[in-house]
């Protein structure tokens, strides 16, 4: 599993809340610690990459935050080969129309913008990086941000833009430069979804995820035995009592999150680690480099 | 509690950021309101078919379906296939046979249709329109796309409108650069520069969809116009669903302020997974007495403090949100040991959302 972080871009996917963010920049912290030049990237305008880095002193760790509507003007101005000529267009009003009308485009544009990052001499400049990795839009787990090129290497068969398609889409596809991490929590719904999403992954466009993250696993800290005398427990105060019921609720939570942790590696192709629930409302860099250590001695 | 919410209303839109069981809620609310005696039908667009699973249904497909739900009055549920309400929509705007095979097998048609960005909420928004127009329920619940902006979907009908608008048409359908002049100086560059950074091929396949497409722009455009005002309508109701953490909470504000800003009849908010508080003092000294076993004693007392946490971090993130939401009421669901994904558990939902 270390081959993930020989790919060149890494697509960190799944739906709103279960924790992506976290996951992409723990896993930039492995990748940095293999020594590798890293830059996360993070689309439109989620900024709590950044912030949940800061004050961590890595050199080999950007940060990037692609911006669709800039990411548009970029690539006219490299289709131009003009930047003034691209910025009169852009402000025309004309091109924002078309392109604001056609569908996908943004997707396009953004996966583009990715891909551009990921490649050794960017086009657009910067310093160029062994690894790429993005906290990918929640939207249908990001399928349509990779669907995109794929959609538009079809529509435009021939001219530029098909021509760019199909390079970002063959790049995309390519499992020794693309992996894709699934990030799921250990619920009824998000594992159904993950599996969903894997099959969709693989019908569409012949993709298969390198790995699945199940984030937010509670400690099973109980066993059956602990149950039972915390059940025979009488004469407990009122506090103890809700300490009691506390770890009842927990016990049974964890129990029910790893059947389906269970449920998830029968059902899914992709190997599948766990990673702990952390008990504090900000997630700190204490936990932050917890996580990555747990998620290093996985890969 | 959300009955008087939804008192009167013919049309409930759950919205919110993604993860905070804006699905389970809707199906719990459109359960909890025909448990009340309404004929309540519960839309999704969501594609992973989590309704679906919340109704203890192996698959919904473009048409309601009645849940066996032993209720007062009725639930229904459908899960929007957007490529077929795109079909049947084309089928009612067509003015004739022709027109409507050309469209349906237009390359751009099928890739637009076939849930491009932005499609699938547009035709949420239809379905609803269409149910709402029949006529044959008293209450529509609809559970809004996981969008990481969660107000996109709003703007969806006008977005595809605009696609199709006539003055669109006319740009590709107009011979020569005689179109482009309509729109201005400066558009003939443009439109060369489009011709050799899209490929000419797009904009033939572009240029046949608009032109079979033309007679049905009005049509849309009106669907979309009537759309909106079905939202804005005070018939409608949005109930905004979040959980407390910081960034769903933080959102919830956000939407909060857009839904004001564009006019829309704001009802609520629903907030999810909330950790109970839990009884002040130290029980740290009973559990040893009472256990007889300081290991076990000790695992006790760090889960009690780990649910503490996250209690007080709860209790202040929802006031953050009670204070910059005024006087707008919330609903607080306890977080539940076991996820929601039947009717039992959807039962279980409705003391806190009706209690």
């Amino acid at each position: 599993m270390s081959s993930l972080l020989d790919k060149r871009l890494v697509l960190v996917t799944g739906k709103g809340g279960v924790g992506k963010t976290t996951v992409t920049a723990a896993l930039g912290l492995v990748a940095v610690r293999r020594g590798k030049r890293v830059v996360l990237c993070e689309v439109a305008e989620q900024t709590r990459l950044g912030g949940m880095l800061e004050p961590l002193p890595e050199e080999d760790l950007d940060v990037v935050s692609v911006d669709p509507e800039r990411a548009k003007r970029e690539w006219l101005s490299y289709q131009l080969k003009s930047r003034t000529l691209a910025g009169l267009l852009t402000a025309s009003g004309l091109f924002q129309y078309l392109t604001a009308a056609a569908p996908g485009l943004t997707e396009l544009v953004t996966m583009g913008k990715i891909w551009d990052l990921s490649q050794l001499s960017p086009r657009t400049g910067g310093p160029g990086y062994d690894l790429t990795i993005v906290d990918a839009p929640a939207t249908g787990h990001g399928l349509a941000m990779l669907r995109a090129p794929s959609t538009y290497a079809s529509i435009a068969r021939v001219g530029p833009v098909g021509r760019h398609a199909e390079r970002i889409d063959s790049f995309i596809r390519d499992p020794a430069l693309t992996g894709v991490l699934t990030v799921a929590l250990p619920e009824e719904m998000p594992v159904n979804e993950t599996v969903e999403f894997e099959r969709a992954l693989q019908r569409e466009l012949n993709i298969s995820i390198d790995l699945i993250v199940v984030n937010a696993l509670h400690p099973s800290r109980f066993d059956k035995d602990d149950m039972r005398r915390l059940d025979d427990t009488e004469g407990a105060g009122k506090v103890a009592r809700a300490a009691i019921e506390a770890a009842r609720s927990e016990h049974r939570r964890a129990h029910a999150e790893r059947l389906q942790v269970r449920r998830l590696r029968r059902a899914a192709s992709a190997p599948v680690h766990t990673l702990p629930r952390v008990f504090e409302p900000e997630l700190g860099h204490e936990h932050l480099e917890r996580l990555s250590a747990e998620l290093e001695r996985r890969l | 509690m959300i009955a008087d919410w939804l008192e009167r209303k013919e049309v409930c839109i759950c919205a919110g950021s993604g993860g905070v069981g804006k699905t389970t809620t809707s199906a719990a609310v459109a359960l909890g309101m025909a448990a009340r005696g309404k004929k309540v039908a519960v839309l999704t667009i969501d594609p992973a078919k989590r309704l679906a699973n919340s109704l203890g249904l192996p698959e919904l497909g473009n048409e309601e379906r009645l849940v066996k739900a032993d209720v007062e009055g009725e639930l229904w549920a459908m899960m929007l296939d957007p490529k077929r309400t795109f079909d049947e929509l084309v089928e009612w705007h067509a003015p004739d046979e022709r027109t409507r095979d050309a469209v349906l097998s237009n390359r751009i048609y099928q890739e637009l249709s076939n849930a491009v960005a932005g499609s699938q909420e547009y035709m949420a928004m239809e379905k609803l329109h269409e149910l709402h127009q029949e006529g044959r329920y008293d209450l529509l619940v609809l559970d809004t796309p996981p969008t990481r902006n969660a107000l996109d979907f709003l703007d969806a009908p006008k977005k595809l409108a605009t696609f199709i608008d006539s003055r669109t048409l006319q740009l590709f359908t107009t011979p020569g650069m005689l179109g482009l002049k309509v729109l201005g100086r400066g558009s003939g560059v443009a439109m060369s520069v489009l011709k050799r950074t899209t490929g000419i091929d797009l904009l033939d396949d572009l240029s046949s969809f608009f032109s079979s497409f033309g007679d049905m722009a009005e049509g849309f455009r009106e669907r979309a116009e009537s759309v909106n005002a079905l939202l804005a309508d005070s018939r409608s109701a949005f109930v905004l669903v979040t959980s407390p953490r910081a960034d769903a909470v933080e959102e919830a504000a956000w939407f909060h302020h857009r839904l004001l800003d564009a006019g829309l009849p704001f009802a609520g908010v629903v907030a999810n997974r909330v950790h109970p508080p839990a009884p002040r003092g130290n029980p740290a000294a009973d559990l040893e007495r009472l256990l007889g076993d300081d290991a076990l004693a000790g695992k006790v007392m760090r889960t009690f403090e780990e649910q503490r946490r996250l209690a007080a971090q709860d209790r202040s993130n929802l006031a953050d949100l009670r204070r910059r939401l005024g006087r707008k009421p919330m609903i607080e669901v306890p977080h539940l040991d076991d996820d929601i994904h039947d009717l039992d558990g959807l039962r279980r939902m409705d003391e806190y959302l009706f209690g």
